[in-house]
């Protein structure tokens, strides 16, 4: 339906703008150098005036559609809906716009559902309706009144460049869209989850097993949002990765720069930046696959207890997938610091390696930095390799041999299969979310103020 | 030459010794790193090729199938509704016990005829449905094993084993030799993996529907990230003043940029699903998060691509008459097109290998149908290899591997028409 709107929409404005054009050399009788912009110009003007309004109504009532519904819905509802808890009320309209839409509702469909989801129905049909007969007429007034308007001093192309201004405008406010919607969207789940469980047992909290059980009198019935294990876990796996991921990435970064040969260097860089380019499910895959079983065949020659799921196989491989990122960036900052300081202290006897370590390395260190902190948040953030080679119960250990869980292996097992939404457990997913969001942010506001405040300037 | 200057310092030659040898540890340590890299890379793409290729055939059987008119259409009615009703796995059933008509008792027949997939069936139906003429007839037809007899034939069943402890029994694998013997045997490509949605039976599991899913997504996201992320770009460069407001715009693109991708699939669970109430699973989800996702990508690729073109450009380009929108429509977005196209399919490439954001949004879901637009559910490439690697059949190791390497071609393919278009396009001032 709004699709085919949009399709209408699109046709009419083809159709103004030809209208618009001819009628602007119409205007002047085919003497189009006595136009103010070129004929082309009142094509786009008109097409404009007669599109961006039904585009901006279209836009509207997508937006008010579903508060609209909910509206009519809660004002027809009997006292057997409206006297229930809040969350019990959003779960009822919920469940009516998702019968009203053709899908399956997991609860039995009452008869309020059923008569609710009609009148959602009802909304949405004669709604669009309505708004297919209004968007039309206006889009096609505007034709008509901006045609009508077309004289040779219009400034048509002011007119349309100004309109374009906008909408390029409007595009770079999108990332700003984004960001709000991600903070407001985290807080104000997360604010629900803190209304269950306290902020202080989430942050401090020693014990983690989010499964609810369905009878109160069960073991565990109540679930334990102790978040630290699920801290330390990401912390211990993180900790694993930058310990492969710098070293590696470090050295190969210098000697990449400082040592290899043109030839080698045009060969292996890329070669490096495949790594950076497989995908992390793949990396996950190798890693519960391949490098688990090794690690734990290793360990039980050894006489070791490795379990099958260790953050060391996670680790391990996720430092493989951040070597490149590590070596990249370092490779920038490394080429950075100016040839002019490697050979003064070559020139004053110093071999290459110590030109390295005691002048190239210095002065390129807050640039390593901030690549070791973006590395870190990447760390951090990494789903997919923990998902599928790190544990999913919450050990508190700093062993690399048992399993341990992470910050996103959580919000992951939390969220997928499950669509109830108004338990601790989904909630908990955002808490997560939150922190995460806000560690790494915090950590590449870090990384870009280490660069901006402690770059030298070499002229 | 450094050692002859001071030749009777004893210890200064020592200590020179001592340097050098650092020099060559140092060096040595650098070129282990890449080593070390470069090995793994190895290691992981041999290891995926290894295991991935087998998955490409699978094993076939030959079997003379009569097409019993009494199962499938007792009056003979050539109704096609009647035809799609027939036992066709008891065809399969009969034309196995002709071949080993020694095998009687309840439980050999059943492990006799578990040997041939339970997707031959459908095939044969498919192919009675197609050309009903085939009923009362009997013709020569290749079935798949199953995925057992397959993984046999492929070398992974260890034989020395005790019975109990391997999924085919001896008797099993005395038919298979028999079957083998006598050339009815054989290793085909497997067409199915390529044309056929998700099973839960390894033999019968293809990647198509994960394949098409990936496309709508992928073509949702190219829709929404390229229009507007170029549009931002051009903004920011050309056109945004100098301010408060355009230097948060560009903070708030960059830390995007670094946001977890899982952040993003959180966001469209809370945003596009619960407070939009788009449908779960489908390719208009998945797009639109990944498009938000990989938006800050094409605006800072877009943006340098803009900003290497040459004042000189604008500035000749104003100075015959043209308007700022003119210079940028008509000479600046030319010339950098190739830079941004570059970019876009870089980001593209990095869209089609993400699945955490689509864990979030319910892309995880068991599909068989191959999707029909952008609103049906649907599973992605990547996704389907994460399910596939959760499968307990040992069938599936091999799907995945396989599953992976698809994925991986897409994305060299993908990169290389990046780099080509590149070289050919990019120019230097």
């Amino acid at each position: 339906m709004i699709l085919s709107l949009f399709c209408s929409l699109a046709a009419l404005m083809v159709a103004a703008f030809v209208l618009g054009r001819r009628r602007a050399v119409a205007v002047v009788s085919g003497d189009v150098r006595s136009l103010h912009s070129r004929p082309a110009y009142y094509g786009h003007w008109v097409a404009l005036w007669a599109g961006l309004p039904g585009l901006l109504l279209v836009l509207v009532w997508v937006a008010v559609e579903p508060s609209l519904a909910r509206w009519q819905v809660l004002a027809h509802a009997g006292p057997a809906v409206t006297e229930l808890s809040t969350e019990r009320v959003e779960l009822f309209v919920h469940d009516a716009e998702a019968l009203a839409a053709g899908e399956v509702v997991s609860r039995q469909s009452t008869p309020e559902l059923r008569a609710a989801a009609e009148r959602v129905a009802q909304v949405r049909s004669e709604g669009r309706q309505g708004l297919a007969a209004v968007v039309l007429s206006v889009a096609s007034g505007g034709l008509l009144w901006a045609r009508r308007r077309i004289h040779p001093q219009l400034r048509a192309r002011n007119g349309v460049e100004r309109a374009v201004r906008g909408l390029l405008a409007a595009s770079s406010g999108i990332a700003i869209l984004v960001t709000i919607g991600i903070v407001l969207s985290l807080i104000f789940e997360a604010s629900r989850f803190f209304g269950l469980v306290p902020l202080n047992e989430f942050l401090f909290g020693l014990e983690w097993s989010p499964q609810t059980a369905i009878r109160t009198d069960q073991v565990g019935s109540s679930g334990s949002f102790g978040a630290i294990p699920v801290f330390a876990g990401t912390l211990l796996i993180t900790a694993i990765a930058m310990a492969v991921a710098v070293p590696v990435g470090l050295l190969s970064a210098i000697y990449l720069s400082d040592y290899a040969s043109a030839r080698a260097r045009a060969v292996v860089k890329p070669l490096l930046e495949i790594l950076a380019g497989i995908p992390t499910v793949v990396y996950g895959f190798f890693a519960a696959l391949s490098v688990g079983p090794v690690i734990r065949a290793f360990g039980e020659r050894m006489g070791w207890d490795v379990s099958s799921e260790s953050a060391l196989a996670a680790g391990l491989v996720m430092g493989v997938m951040i070597i490149p990122f590590v070596s990249s960036l370092s490779d920038d900052v490394i080429n950075a610091v100016p040839q002019s300081l490697r050979e003064a202290s070559l020139g004053l006897g110093a071999t290459p390696s110590e030109t390295i370590r005691q002048v190239v390395l210095p002065a390129a260190l807050p640039g390593i930095v901030s690549a070791i902190l973006l590395a870190v948040s990447r760390a951090i953030g990494e789903t997919m390799i923990v998902v599928m080679a790190a544990g999913l119960a919450a050990n508190l250990t700093a062993n690399p041999f048992e399993a341990v869980t992470t910050v996103t292996v959580q919000v992951v097992t939390l969220l997928v299969g499950d669509q109830e939404f108004d338990s601790a457990k989904t909630l908990a997913a955002f808490a997560l979310g939150l922190t995460l969001f806000l560690v790494t942010l915090v950590l590449n506001v870090i990384a870009m103020a280490v660069v901006r405040r402690y770059r030298e300037q070499y002229d | 030459m450094t050692d002859r200057l001071l030749p009777t310092d004893e210890s200064a030659a020592r200590h020179l010794a001592k340097r050098h040898a650092a020099e060559r540890r140092f060096r040595s340590y650098g070129a282990s790193a890449v080593g070390a890299a470069l090995v793994v890379l190895v290691a992981l793409l041999g290891s995926i090729l290894w295991r991935g290729l087998p998955a490409f055939t699978s094993h076939e059987v030959r079997l003379e199938i009569h097409f019993d008119a009494d199962l499938l259409d007792p009056r003979g009615s050539g109704d096609l509704e009647v035809l799609g009703r027939g036992d066709y796995g008891r065809l399969v059933k009969l034309a196995l016990r002709a071949k080993f008509d020694q095998v009687t008792g309840r439980r050999e027949r059943r492990a006799l005829s578990a040997l041939v997939s339970s997707g031959a069936a459908f095939e044969l139906r498919e192919r009675v449905l197609a050309e009903p003429g085939l009923v009362g007839t009997t013709r020569l037809f290749f079935l798949p094993l199953s995925d057992d007899a397959d993984l046999f034939f492929k070398g992974g069943v260890d034989v020395s084993t005790r019975e109990a402890d391997r999924r085919l029994s001896d008797a099993q694998i005395s038919w298979l030799r028999v079957l083998e013997a006598e050339g009815r045997i054989e290793s085909r490509i497997s067409r199915r993996f390529f044309i056929s949605g998700d099973s839960r039976e390894p033999e019968l599991a293809g990647i198509r529907g994960a394949l098409v899913g990936s496309l709508w997504t992928l073509l949702i996201t190219l829709l929404l990230s390229f229009p507007t992320g170029v549009a931002a770009a051009i903004y920011m460069e050309e056109f945004a003043p100098k301010n408060r407001l355009t230097d948060f715009i560009e903070v708030n693109i960059n830390n995007l940029a670094a946001v977890p991708s899982i952040v993003f699939g959180l966001l469209g669970l809370a945003v596009l699903l619960n407070f939009f109430g788009m449908p779960r699973s489908a390719p208009l989800v998945g797009g639109t998060v990944l498009a938000l996702m990989t938006l800050p990508t094409v605006i800072i690729t877009s943006r340098s691509a803009i900003r290497a073109v040459p004042p000189s450009v604008r500035e000749a380009a104003l100075g015959i008459g043209a308007s700022s929108l003119q210079v940028v429509s008509h000479h600046v977005l030319p010339l950098a097109l190739p830079g941004i196209l570059t970019g876009t399919i870089i980001g593209m490439a990095r869209a089609l290998g993400e699945t955490a954001p689509l864990l979030m949004i319910g892309m995880v879901a068991f599909i068989v149908d191959v999707p029909s637009g952008p609103t049906s559910p649907a599973t992605v490439l990547p996704v389907q290899i994460f399910l596939w690697a959760d499968a307990p059949e040992r069938a599936f190791l091999a799907k995945t591997s396989a599953a992976i390497l698809v994925l991986l071609a897409f994305l060299v393919a993908m990169n290389l028409v990046a780099v080509l278009l590149r070289n050919r396009f990019e120019r230097r001032w």
